[in-house]
């Protein structure tokens, strides 16, 4: 649990020396209880007070970079139960299993999957994050043959080596020595042998216990033995335990400030209808899984799983928004049609995407409207026939065009007379209401 | 550091609604979020209705609309198809058709059309208008009556039509829902006006208002969110009611349902892209706290129902 300023002011000398840049201690505490400060600024507090305050203001989910590089994962530091209260921090990972047993097609279609698998959407690049070599077989020959293969085919990929065999394991982790993997498999029993490989890699250690007591002694045992880079499996193999056992960690670790469990959890969805798998995985997005594995990752449930994260941890407060201007699409030239949009990333995108198809050049001013969609916009009076008077003429569009046309939204049709009226000699042309209509319509319009 | 439990023991309960009359389905009643039976009772699975029709659905994307082919036709026919065939726990009809932009079926149509279903179904029906704030004024009244003695659910009354509404789901005592636009404090205030005319808070459904995945999914889901946490957490009676999550006809007109493998390659396949998005749309919900959903793929029912099973 986070320390109250007047918790924070105890500790300090209480000199008000003003070193730090604050009038009084109690100001300078104040600040740091809500993260506003830090506590380098004081050059006089206490060996001792730094000890209490750095646990203290540690946050209570460990964070956690899983691989290097590019396609490094950052996972933990979450501070809420409910996405309403804050939003949702670091996005949880997708990991696909292959396993030693699968045969060499499906190992390749399963990699090719992994590497392929990279979407736009709304903006943002979605990808499966890893992948999870797991020690089906039991033989540590048959695993270095499959380790082998996704180091030297998917060397960027940040992977998961899972297996509960030190011998295996220590074989297994060479090639990814360095590169933030997980070594997934440690249990109570082959702990020591395990976290001297992990240690030697500099590999994060993938913890395993059935329950929750029995993982927050297998955790105090792994940073006992000196790592504290762990994600945590509660052992949750159905549903019903995946939404108990991760809703009591984020409770205990947030809430409770329970160290032993203020770990990343990976989840297992695998299950041996893929779309059903998609649901299960569902529930570890929505409800505080860091890491998500999957048996199968075609392009449909990709989209559906990249989508369902995104929604989740979107800034509550704060809709996705891109930046306003009078964005072209394509080359346009003084003559190209100019239309007008709100600047809600969903919006902006969609309409984009549609102008893009329709293959012809154009102008598509976004207006900020504070990240509200057209209707929502409008209904919030952000999206008058003033307002957009005012940013088109402020944009400067008018040097760029010879014509005085501007195209909006259908659901809007109402605002043509408002914008009419306030932009002089321009003439409002009445869009389409969905934006896939907009390639016909465009189509039409220049031809 | 020895490991406790963080148990939550809520002073909230949600209200149990049960509905029809020969066949009945219960939702709602547990005394804990949302499948968190490791600290309090959900004496029921949230309820699947499947949902159908007054007029034939053009625009439903093809990998649904196939699935009701020769059937859709005619709602009495699909009615039966959806309880006989693909078992349907509850069916909810929608009157389209009397939307003004639609066909403007007259309400001696639809009270038809609302028969001819009573009288071939035996599981419980959720009737719905055509989300015209007028014509469900106009028609919803009159469809409640004819459905008299059924114990359906009669929907959606808003802000700015619920005093005629909910006057005849009262009369003919029916359930109803409530609809207001994502937002806790509008739904606590339409709850509110409704108790105020004297309609019992125990024969509410809210309706928070849907959204599909990726198309403002994370706002139904907060206000889900929230308004569970009012009534359970709070204990804040208003806000008990069962939460409805009405999926089929957001997720059914989105691009991610409708456009093909062969223009968006990158999005794999069609069919089962557009049953998942139906089916993790409605689980998702869940997950929040809609205790009703109404769905429009048989595939996505049988997904959601299994996700149940693996939570309860
Ligand atoms: C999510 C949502 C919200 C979110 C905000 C989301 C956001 N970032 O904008 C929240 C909850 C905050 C919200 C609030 C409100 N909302 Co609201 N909201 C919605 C909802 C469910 C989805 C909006 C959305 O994201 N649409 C998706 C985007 C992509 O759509 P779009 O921007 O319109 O773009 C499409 C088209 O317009 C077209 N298009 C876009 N640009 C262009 C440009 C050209 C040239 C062309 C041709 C086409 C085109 O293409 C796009 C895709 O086809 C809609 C209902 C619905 N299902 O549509 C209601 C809706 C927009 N909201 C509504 C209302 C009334 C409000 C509130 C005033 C009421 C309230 N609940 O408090 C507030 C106002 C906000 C404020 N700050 O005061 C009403 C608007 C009523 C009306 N007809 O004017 C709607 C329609 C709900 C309803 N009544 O059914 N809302
Ligand atoms: S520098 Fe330290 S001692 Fe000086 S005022 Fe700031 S907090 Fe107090």
């Amino acid at each position: 649990m986070a320390l109250s300023g007047v918790e924070i002011f105890k500790l300090l000398p209480k000199t008000n020396c003003k070193k730090c840049g604050f009038p009084t201690c109690l100001a300078f505490a104040m600040k740091l209880a809500q993260r506003q400060a830090s506590l380098d600024a004081c050059p006089d507090v206490s060996e001792e007070a730094k000890k209490i305050l750095g646990e203290a203001s540690a946050p209570p989910i460990r964070p956690i970079t899983f691989g290097t590089g590019d396609k490094a994962v950052k996972m933990g530091e979450e501070t809420v139960l409910f996405r309403h209260e804050k939003k949702f921090v670091n996005p949880n990972a997708f990991v696909l299993e292959i396993k030693d047993t699968e045969d060499d097609a499906t190992v390749e279609a399963k990699l090719n999957d992994v590497l392929t698998s990279e979407i736009n959407r709304v903006g943002q690049l979605l990808r499966i994050d890893g992948i999870c070599i797991t020690n089906e077989s039991g033989d540590a020959g048959k695993f270095q043959v499959l380790v082998e293969k996704v180091a030297s085919k998917a060397p960027e990929v940040p992977v998961i080596v899972a297996t509960d065999n030190p011998e295996a394991a220590e074989a297994a982790i060479k090639p990814f020595s360095g590169k933030n993997a997980i070594l997934y498999g440690v249990t109570d029993t082959n702990a020591e042998k395990m976290v001297e490989i992990a240690k030697a890699n500099k590999a994060i250690v993938g913890v395993r216990a059935e329950g929750l007591e029995a993982l927050s002694s297998l955790t105090e045992k792994v940073k006992g033995l000196g790592v504290e880079d762990m994600v945590i499996d509660p052992g949750a193999r159905t549903a019903s335990e995946m939404l108990e056992y991760n809703t009591y960690i984020r409770r205990a670790a947030i809430k409770k400030n329970f160290k032993p469990l203020g770990y990343p959890v990976i989840n297992f969805a695998q299950r041996d209808d893929s779309m059903y798998e998609a649901l299960v995985a569902g529930l570890g997005v929505c409800k505080y899984a860091s890491i998500v594995v999957l048996s199968s990752a075609q392009k449909w449930k990709n989209l559906a799983l990249f989508t369902l994260r995104q929604n989740i941890y979107t800034d509550p407060q704060v809709p996705m928004q891109v930046e306003q201007k009078i964005y072209k699409i394509g080359e346009p030239t003084p003559d190209s049609p100019l239309l007008i949009t709100t600047n809600f990333s969903l919006t902006y995108f969609i309409v984009s995407g549609e102008v893009e198809n329709a293959k012809v050049p154009a102008y598509l001013a976004v207006m900020d409207c504070e990240g509200l969609s057209v209707l929502t916009a409008w209904a919030a009076g952000k999206f008058t026939g003033s307002k957009i008077a005012n940013f088109i003429k402020e944009s400067g569009i008018e040097n760029e065009i010879k014509h005085r046309e501007l195209i909006i939204p259908g659901y809007v049709a109402i605002l043509s007379g408002a914008i009419e009226e306030k932009l002089e000699g321009w003439k409002v042309t009445v869009g389409p209401r969905e934006a896939n209509a907009l390639p016909a319509f465009l189509r039409q319009k220049v031809a | 550091m020895a490991f406790v439990e963080p148990k939550e023991i809520l002073s909230g309960r949600v209200i149990p609604v049960t509905i029809g009359t020969e066949i009945q389905q219960t939702f709602g009643g547990e005394n804990t979020l949302p499948f968190h039976k490791f600290e309090g009772e959900i004496p029921n699975r949230p309820l699947i209705a499947l949902e159908i029709q007054d007029v034939t659905p053009e625009e439903w994307p093809e990998t649904v609309k196939k699935v009701f082919e020769g059937v859709s036709d005619d709602p009495v026919k699909w009615a039966k198809y959806c309880e006989d065939e693909l078992k349907a726990k509850a069916i909810a009809i929608r009157l389209v058709g009397t939307h003004p932009d639609n066909k403007d079926l007259s309400a001696d149509d639809a009270v038809k059309v609302v028969k001819g279903v009573l009288d071939a179904v035996k599981v419980p029906l959720i009737i719905l208008g055509s989300n015209h704030i007028e014509k469900d004024a106009e028609v919803l009244p009159r469809v409640a009556e004819v459905a008299k003695g059924r114990n359906c659910i009669i929907g959606k009354a808003q802000e700015k039509n619920y005093k005629t509404i909910a006057a005849a789901a009262m009369a003919n005592d029916h359930k109803l829902i409530a609809m207001s636009e994502l937002d806790i404090n509008l739904s606590k205030q339409l709850n509110i006006l409704l108790t105020q005319m004297g309609f019992s808070k125990e024969k509410i459904v809210t309706d928070p208002m849907c959204s599909a995945l990726g198309y403002g999914l994370e706002y139904t889901y907060s206000v889900m969110e929230r308004i569970r946490l009012a009534a359970l957490a709070q204990n804040d009676e208003v806000m008990q009611p069962p939460l409805l999550g009405d999926v089929g006809m957001y997720v059914w007109k989105i691009k991610e349902t409708q456009a093909s493998e062969e223009t968006l390659p990158e999005w794999g396949s069609l069919e089962e892209r557009g049953i998942l998005w139906e089916a993790m749309t409605a689980s998702s919900l869940m997950l929040a706290g809609a205790e009703l959903l109404i769905m429009r793929h048989p595939r996505a029912v049988e997904m959601v129902e299994r996700f149940v099973d693996e939570l309860m």
